[in-house]
């Protein structure tokens, strides 16, 4: 993995040095909150309902297990001991003191890691496919690509005020697990006639106007990606609506000036500033790729995975869920499910992170993976190994095997800690993960993404589950509006509204009447959910939402 | 005709540790019980100015509707409620430690 060089570790030490004094100048009351206000909010520092909360840039989701070891450090030392993963592959810290922040952001220095442009209207934290260089079906891996655009997006110095907030996702494999069609700018690692190049997607994004991302270019050669990122950023830099922060996204400038225009727009800006990109970023870019070399994968004995498998169902059940297929003979990719029925999804301890780090290091060749479904990864274990990894996980109720299950589920924050909710998020999430769970159905069920948020801004991305859930404020109750049909993969799709919205009490029966409809109309437990709701449309899972319009229909047309 | 002025409290963020305080008729509390209820609009708004002018220790003062039962201010919103107890996912944060030092 990338190892910061000299020139990286200046500059964040400078950067962490005067932050540390614009603090002091705001306790000391040279600042006010106005002017303090912006440059908290540049280091990552929010204030929530409850306390500051600190979100660290964990880039395109890759972390060793120096790193994580420190995050369960600083949890322990500066927060409440644990941490919260979120859906763009931060770590979110809800607890920490204004005094402490400072050696907060020194302590991930020390370990390569910030906290800059976690906020602001600048370009965010790079995130990437979390099986990035293990994944079986992938061209190229995309972190080395991810890194170069995080070097020149940090600290950019024309793109550090644009007009909105700006998410860039990177993936290397035809299946999409980076959610590429819902950011601002998504890239996809394509090969032709032998070379590699991208795919260049933009003006997606979730929110209150969700939009799937529209193809700029089909095939940008390597050489040419930085250049184009820059030209696109910078038209809509000039181009983007300041006037209207509800329209400010690119997603609302490609949509009012059309995918065409915005095509001639780029291309002139590019023709422009194209030979000022005179190949230091290649020579950058190749240095980075060596830091990304695989690792020496081993040749072993597979026996120890298959005898627990044949013997141990508990064992089975959970390899049958959350491993996923390694590119190397022998090995497997390990999902940690950080959703226990009934906890916080993403939430993990300083001991359950430091169990994760220690197993990293000591079967998965030093390297973790955040993912944006708010899950732990293993990219790299033997299967020899996965025994043992399982029984250690399971000691530390790491060992739920629910991976892309109905339990699985994406949830924001929602008003039990973020100011901007209109409601909670994840006390719906327990709900319905402990109902599942009482159910003794999930496995029966297959296949289902749930995804919740507490505001229309979709952090929770609702509107690619296949089941949605948006929380709002209905005059002054807490009200859940449910969306049918979302995908956030390669298939990227829009959920649609089912319908008026639930209470909080009806909204776990809402979502089991809707579950057990589908049990009954699949043709074969193969079909999943989202293919079921495909192929038969709204009507009856909306007949199963909503029974008691369904009889009062039926007995007006009688 | 406008809305009646319904009973309100001063409320904020502190600077240091960031938690929910409310004012008091002498300074800040974190227990919304202790709060000073407002029933006077003219009087709510002259506190609210008196706590804004005090970026020092607080931030982002505003003023929150509370009603009353058997004189102690409950809150009439969720959003308030979660903000005098903590978060609902489970047991933490303010309801574990309501802290009773005064500021």
């Amino acid at each position: 993995m990338y190892h910061y060089t000299e020139f990286d570790a200046d500059f964040l030490s400078e950067r962490n040095a005067q932050f540390r004094a614009q603090v002091e100048r705001r306790i000391d009351g040279s600042l006010t909150e106005d002017e303090f206000k912006p440059l908290r909010l540049m280091n990552g520092l929010y204030l929530q309902l409850h306390a500051y909360m600190l979100r660290v840039a964990i880039p395109y989701g890759t972390l060793n297990s120096r790193q994580m070891d420190q995050l369960a450090m600083i949890a322990e030392k500066w927060d409440k001991g644990y941490g919260h993963f979120t859906t763009r592959q931060n770590i979110q810290y809800n607890w920490p003191e204004l005094r402490d922040v400072p050696d907060m952001l020194d302590a991930l220095a020390a370990v390569n890691m910030h906290a800059i442009q976690t906020s602001g209207n600048t370009i965010r934290n790079v995130t990437a496919d979390h099986f990035a260089g293990a994944a079986a079906d992938e061209v190229a891996d995309p972190r080395p690509v991810a890194e170069l655009i995080r070097q020149w997006s940090t600290d950019h110095p024309e793109f550090q005020f644009l007009p909105r907030k700006f998410k860039v996702a990177v993936t290397g494999a035809q299946a999409d697990r980076a959610v590429i069609k819902a950011h601002d700018i998504g890239l996809r690692i394509v090969e032709r006639d032998g070379a590699i190049g991208y795919e260049v997607i933009v003006g997606g994004g979730l929110g209150r106007t969700p939009m799937i991302g529209k193809v700029l270019y089909d095939f940008v050669a390597e050489e040419d990606l930085l250049p184009t990122l820059e030209a696109i950023v910078s038209v809509y830099n000039l181009l983007g609506r300041r006037d209207n922060k509800y329209k400010a996204r690119i997603k609302i400038t490609v949509h009012e000036n059309g995918i065409e225009d915005i095509r001639a727009r780029v291309d002139a800006r590019y023709a422009l500033i194209r030979p000022q990109f005179g190949g230091v970023d290649q020579q950058m870019l190749a240095r980075i790729k060596a830091d990304f070399a695989a690792p020496q994968f081993r040749v072993a004995d597979e026996a120890p995975y298959r005898n627990a498998y044949q013997n141990d169902p508990l064992f089975r059940s959970w390899a049958d869920t959350n491993l996923s297929a390694h590119r190397a003979p022998g090995y497997a990719i390990v999902s940690i499910s950080l959703k226990a029925h009934g906890k916080t999804p993403g939430d993990a301890s300083a001991r359950q992170m430091r169990l994760m780090a220690a197993l990293a290091k000591r079967y998965g060749h030093d390297e973790l993976r955040i993912s944006h479904e708010q899950n732990v990864i293993l990219p790299h274990v033997h299967k020899s190994d996965l025994p043992s990894v399982f029984a250690a996980l399971r000691a530390e109720g790491l060992g739920t095997a629910n991976i892309g299950l109905i339990s699985d589920i994406i949830a924001c924050p929602g008003m039990d800690y973020c100011a901007l909710a209109t409601a909670r998020s994840i006390p719906i999430a327990q709900e319905i993960a402990t109902r599942f769970d009482e159910l003794k159905l999930e496995h029966e069920v297959g296949p289902l993404k749930i995804k919740i948020s507490g505001c229309i801004n979709a952090c929770g991305h609702h509107h690619v589950g296949h089941i949605g859930i948006l929380g709002l404020d209905r005059a002054g109750v807490e009200n859940y509006q449910i969306t049918l049909g979302g995908d956030g993969t390669e298939d990227a799709t829009i959920g649609t509204r089912a319908g008026p919205g639930f209470s909080a009490d009806e909204i776990i029966p809402a979502v089991e009447r809707l579950v057990l409809a589908y049990l009954d109309l699949r043709t074969e437990p193969a079909e999943t959910f989202l293919q079921t709701y495909r192929r038969l449309g709204m009507a009856p899972f909306k007949a199963a939402l909503y029974p008691e319009a369904e009889s009062k229909e039926r007995a007006d047309a009688a | 005709m406008p809305k009646p002025f319904t009973p309100k409290v001063v409320t904020a963020n502190a600077l240091l540790e960031g938690d929910v305080i409310y004012m008091t008729a002498s300074g800040w509390t974190r227990d919304l019980a202790e709060a000073e209820v407002l029933t006077d609009e003219a009087d709510a708004d002259l506190r609210l100015i008196e706590a804004q002018s005090q970026p020092g220790s607080i931030v982002g003062a505003y003023l929150a509707d509370v009603t009353l039962q058997d004189g102690v201010p409950h809150p009439t919103h969720f959003r308030e409620d979660f903000r005098a107890t903590g978060p609902s996912n489970y047991a933490h944060g303010k309801q574990e430690t309501v802290k009773e030092e005064h500021f």
